[in-house]
């Protein structure tokens, strides 16, 4: 989770929904595969993904195996003023990343 | 991999339905699914992007100082792999960020597939996204990449252009065979789940039909690289591509 990509338009409107879209980098890897001494490769994605507008919850997801590696992510929001995005993603070994993007009302 | 020597025999056996490949030129982003090419065209959902960030990051740290900034690159990548007279040698676009950091810099080389060196030449490679590749057909090495790709290898003996030329467009195991035009690297490729340089897809199609893999850096895979630019001279840089 060392890269994170946000984007989110430049300006949105409010009251009308916007697109956000996230990479991650991650490998997700899906606890499923074998490394070539046969021992089994231990899981490791991002489980859990919160973001947050002003402190108000947007989306809320628990994530699962069979995901890609370096995930994207999209999904639609409304903002009724300009704020500050929060986006918290949580790993099976605990790390925890977030990272923040304005979102401007125009 | 394992599936390409059966595959192989079957492709062999299609002779009836070969096609004389070489025009119109299709970039593999012309034989990508509709989801891939949408990938591709959109850069917040390009995966590679997250390497050209990492790029940017290590340009402000190691090569502003003398470059200035990224764009002043454009249409460098374009013009790769160039003969450097001072070094007396072909040169990959690797090859000479390696040159920057080894002889420049004094800091030690990248190995051929140290992400550091994927981000940068992604950084750099998108400077010149959308132009034309116009590599210098220079020789002897644009005479022996040839002789590469027309060269049968391995214990499939099969050889690039056989594939590529000959048997474009049909498809082995569950793959469309492109035309094999290097537009697009480094790329992001679904398969590898992550970024890989042009060196690292000609060891795939090496393996593929199980010949010794030249290293990265040989001679060999400079004047091939060399090669398919000068191939796909005209052709506009994709970089970063993303691919099956
Ligand atoms: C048995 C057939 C076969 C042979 C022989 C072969 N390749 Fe490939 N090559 C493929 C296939 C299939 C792909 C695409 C794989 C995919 O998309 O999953 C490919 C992909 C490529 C690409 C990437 C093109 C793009 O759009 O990104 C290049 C470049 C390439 N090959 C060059 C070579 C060279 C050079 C050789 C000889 C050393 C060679 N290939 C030998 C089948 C072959
Ligand atoms: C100490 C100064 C210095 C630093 C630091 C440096 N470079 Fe360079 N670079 C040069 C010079 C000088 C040339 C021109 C070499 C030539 O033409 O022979 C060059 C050439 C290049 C070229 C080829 C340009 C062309 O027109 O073909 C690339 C690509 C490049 N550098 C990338 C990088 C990258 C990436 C870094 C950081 C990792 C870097 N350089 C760091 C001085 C530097």
């Amino acid at each position: 989770m060392d890269r994170v990509l946000i984007n989110v338009p430049k300006q949105v409107t409010r009251g009308v929904p916007f697109e956000i879209k996230i990479l991650v980098s991650h490998p997700m890897e899906s606890g499923q595969r074998r490394d070539q001494m046969g021992q089994a490769i231990p899981r490791d994605i991002i489980n859990h993904f919160v973001a947050m507008l002003d402190g108000e919850l947007v989306l809320e997801a628990d994530f699962f195996p069979a995901i890609s590696a370096n995930p994207f992510l999209s999904f639609s929001a409304v903002a009724e003023k300009s704020g500050i995005l929060t986006l918290a993603f949580t790993d099976d070994k605990g790390e925890v990343r977030t990272e923040t993007a304005a979102v401007t009302v125009g | 991999m394992k599936i390409w020597a059966s595959l192989a025999a079957a492709v062999l056996a299609l002779s009836a339905a070969i096609s004389p490949a070489a025009e119109p030129r299709r970039s593999g982003y012309d034989d990508s699914s509709r989801e891939t090419q949408a990938m591709q065209d959109d850069d917040a959902g390009n995966p590679a992007f997250l390497w050209v960030r990492q790029g940017e990051a290590l340009w402000d740290q190691d090569c502003k100082g003398c470059h200035g900034a990224a764009g002043t690159l454009r249409g460098v990548a374009a013009r790769y792999p160039l003969f450097d007279p001072r070094a007396n040698r072909l040169l990959t676009l690797e090859q000479r960020i390696v040159q920057c950091r080894t002889d420049r810099m004094g800091a030690p080389a990248f190995a051929w597939d140290d992400e550091r060196l994927l981000a940068l030449s992604a950084l750099v490679g998108l400077q010149s996204r959308g132009l034309p590749l116009n590599a210098e057909p220079r020789e002897p090495f644009l005479s022996q990449g040839e002789a590469l790709f027309r060269e049968r290898i391995g214990q499939l003996n099969l050889s690039c252009a056989q594939c590529h030329e000959e048997r474009a467009g049909l498809r082995l195991s569950g793959a469309t065979i492109p035309q094999g035009h290097a537009t697009g690297y480094p790329a992001y490729r679904l398969e590898w789940q992550g970024m890989g340089s042009l060196y690292r897809r000609l060891r795939n199609c090496l393996n593929g039909v199980r010949a010794e893999v030249f290293a990265p850096d040989s001679p060999e895979a400079a004047a091939l690289a060399l090669y398919l630019a000068v191939r796909a001279k005209g052709m506009r840089v994709e970089t970063p591509a993303v691919r099956p």
